[in-house]
């Protein structure tokens, strides 16, 4: 395939199609992990940045956006790991905040805790532990519903 | 030929072996820990860790400019080319010696990534900035649990403070000073440890007191892993579990 014609935006989009590898109901997109995408004719940049500096998922997330630009056409993958400035979930977008929560994780919230169950939405909840399955999730309890549940730590 | 700059490759040395060894040191806990949720908090921050050794030592591996690579410097290095202090090689024990020694050393790396935020080296500003993050997060866990089982009950108490007499001497090699630290001051890189003893002293106090913890007066210091002169005999058993891959499969990779 050509890819002379293809446009910066509509690599972004092909992006906010590959779903996060530890919360796949997100993609990386939603997550803000993909900082910067530049195209030129059959080169493509694109800017990576980790959650947690010891992400596992890194790895893969490279990958991925490798495999689905080659797909696409492009000859030259381009991708670079960038630290500064440092991920934030303010990056998260409102989309991938709204699925979180419609797959049973809590949003991130600037007081540090969740505000609601994911899943009954009573705001009684209690903190169970500071860290969950992965690094970026503690785990949360809802005191009303009794179902543990995850929230996605803030920083 | 250009000059290694020999004292910077010293000081992010330091930055990176001390979350290396120490995140080993957690890792070991991987499967063991009391409850579930100790187990997988234990896991993660040893992931943490070894994250930020991995900026570290990328750094000083760039530096240093003679073709090694981060890994290298993890795995290929024996005990006296190690510059972490003493404090984080010294055997878990139990989980009360892990959670004293995890809050002494966060409450240490808060302030400390907090001044390099400003460092007049932008690559240690930046590693500084995302490592303080997650510092920060520490810091809560292990204050809270130093708290929790400083002031739970009598077996517990006894645990903590047995553990914190234990490590104390080993707190003071966080403000050690030598050339390498003279020299970082000088170029704005780094201050001088000691500069933030007093944020140490505080944060630490005032968690003990509510933690019904008593530190140690005697101001006595061991050192010597900060400058790599003299490891205590744990950190060549330690690599010799943390490096078998590497030297039972020299160049081995993923």
């Amino acid at each position: 395939m050509n890819t002379t014609a293809v446009t910066v935006s509509q690599v972004w989009q092909w992006l906010g199609e590959i779903p996060d590898p530890e919360i796949p109901v997100i993609s990386i997109v939603d997550l803000g992990v993909v900082r910067d995408v530049s195209v030129q004719e059959n080169k493509v940049s694109v800017v990576i940045t980790p959650t947690y500096s010891g992400c596992p998922a890194m790895r893969e997330i490279t990958e991925h956006i490798t495999k689905e630009l080659t797909s696409r056409g492009f000859e030259d993958v381009n991708l670079e790991t960038r630290i500064a400035p440092a991920w934030t979930t303010d990056w998260m977008s409102a989309t991938g905040k709204a699925k979180l929560e419609s797959y049973g994780i809590a949003a991130p919230q600037a007081k540090g805790s969740p505000n609601r169950c994911p899943q009954c939405k009573s705001t009684d909840v209690e903190k169970i532990s500071q860290f969950g399955s992965t690094p970026c999730k503690a785990q949360w309890r809802c005191t009303d519903c009794l179902e543990p549940f995850e929230y996605f730590k803030c920083i | 030929m250009s000059q290694v700059d020999s004292h910077l490759i010293e000081f992010l040395l330091r930055q990176g072996d001390n979350p290396l060894i120490l995140g080993h040191r957690t890792s070991e806990w991987c499967g063991h820990a009391p409850a579930l949720e100790e187990d997988i908090a234990l896991a993660n921050t040893a992931l943490d860790l070894i994250g930020q050794t991995q900026l570290w030592l990328s750094y000083a591996a760039e530096v240093e400019g003679g073709g090694r690579s981060n890994n290298d410097l993890a795995f290929l290095r024996d005990v006296y080319d190690f510059r972490n202090v003493l404090m984080v090689e010294v055997p878990n024990e139990d989980f009360a010696r892990t959670m004293v020694r995890q809050f002494l050393f966060d409450a240490f790396q808060v302030p400390w990534l907090t001044t390099l935020q400003a460092s007049s080296d932008q690559r240690v500003s930046d590693i500084a900035i995302k490592s303080l993050k997650e510092a920060l997060y520490h810091l809560e866990r292990s204050s809270d649990t130093v708290i929790a089982l400083g002031d739970g009950t009598e077996l517990s108490n006894d645990r903590m403070q047995t553990a914190l007499n234990y490590l104390w001497p080993y707190s003071g090699e966080f403000f050690g000073e030598d050339d390498t630290d003279k020299a970082m001051e000088k170029r704005d890189i780094a201050p001088l440890p000691v500069s933030i003893r007093e944020t140490w002293n505080s944060t630490v106090s005032s968690t003990l007191d509510t933690a019904n913890l008593i530190a140690p007066s005697d101001p006595f210091a061991h050192s010597g892993g900060r400058t790599g002169v003299r490891h205590t005999e744990h950190l060549g058993h330690l690599l010799a579990t943390m490096q078998t891959l590497q030297r039972s499969h020299p160049g081995a990779q993923w």
